[in-house]
């Protein structure tokens, strides 16, 4: 999978904030597949961890209730523009992608 | 009763609760194995204070006027119900969303480190109507606020 995340980063008055869309199925493992009748297997984003220049801002753990094409913003204190921000995912079946962007 | 009888009874509940800590242990195990890497007992817990219990290590909560959660009143559509949650507390650590009314009510944890500001928003699915509740951890308390989102179409299963 290429390209699975969409990343943004601005920062204003010393305030970064970063917003980001990932393209995931986010399936719960508890819809049925209407054709066949069989139970979608379960797959979803467990982990998404944010950096700035290598350091965590953000680390989260998700469960299958969060939505579909996740959406994640938050705000953290510092970062200048240009610095780098990177972006990772990990789902339940251990594929991942990392995406980055520098803070506007 | 005589003595043998006795014998064969007292063996035949040894063997069934054995059977039954040896399940309990199997039981416990699991989750322990992969806590590492995702905590499945707490997302997997089917009561709103079993997940927070699983998820910060303490079901007790404090009520917190220093928690403000956006969410719509009416969600039209309970499969993307955008929430953010903002607290005025300090030293926030992290911050636990639950769905009150989903099957396994945990759906997120945001781990905060030092200079992140206690402000994330992201969309969550929801079953029925119900709360949001949030779970702001500080200074090793936990403090929770909640609001209602009445849903008109469900986001779980369909």
């Amino acid at each position: 999978m290429a390209n699975t995340i969409k990343l943004r980063a601005k920062t204003k008055g010393g305030v970064t904030t970063v917003k980001s869309l990932m393209t995931h199925p986010m399936e719960t493992g508890l819809r049925k597949n209407k054709k066949t009748g069989e139970l979608i297997p379960a797959h979803f984003i467990q982990e998404v961890v944010c950096k700035h220049n290598g350091n965590v801002v953000m680390s989260t753990e998700w469960g299958a209730a969060v939505s579909k094409n996740p959406y994640l913003s938050f705000k953290f204190k510092g970062g200048n523009q240009g610095d780098d921000i990177e972006l990772t995912w990990k789902d339940n079946k251990g594929e991942s992608d990392t995406a980055s962007a520098q803070i506007r | 009763m005589n003595m043998s009888m006795k014998r064969r009874l007292f063996l035949k509940g040894s063997v069934a609760t054995g059977a039954a800590s040896a399940a309990a242990v199997a039981g416990l195990l699991t989750p322990q194995a992969v806590i590492a890497a995702w905590n499945e007992s707490a997302f997997g817990a089917k009561s709103v204070d079993d997940a927070i219990q699983g998820a910060m290590g303490s079901a007790t909560t404090a009520t917190s006027d220093a928690i403000t959660i956006k969410a719509p009143d009416i969600a039209e559509n309970g499969a993307v119900v955008p929430v953010s949650v903002k607290s005025t507390i300090d030293g926030v650590e992290s911050i636990s969303l639950l769905v009150e009314k989903n099957g396994t009510p945990l759906s997120s944890i945001f781990y905060l480190p030092v200079g992140t500001i206690a402000d994330v928003s992201t969309r969550l699915k929801m079953g029925k109507t119900g709360d949001v509740i949030a779970v702001v951890k500080a200074g090793g308390k936990l403090h929770s606020a909640r609001k209602s989102v009445k849903v008109t179409i469900g986001g779980c299963g369909g």
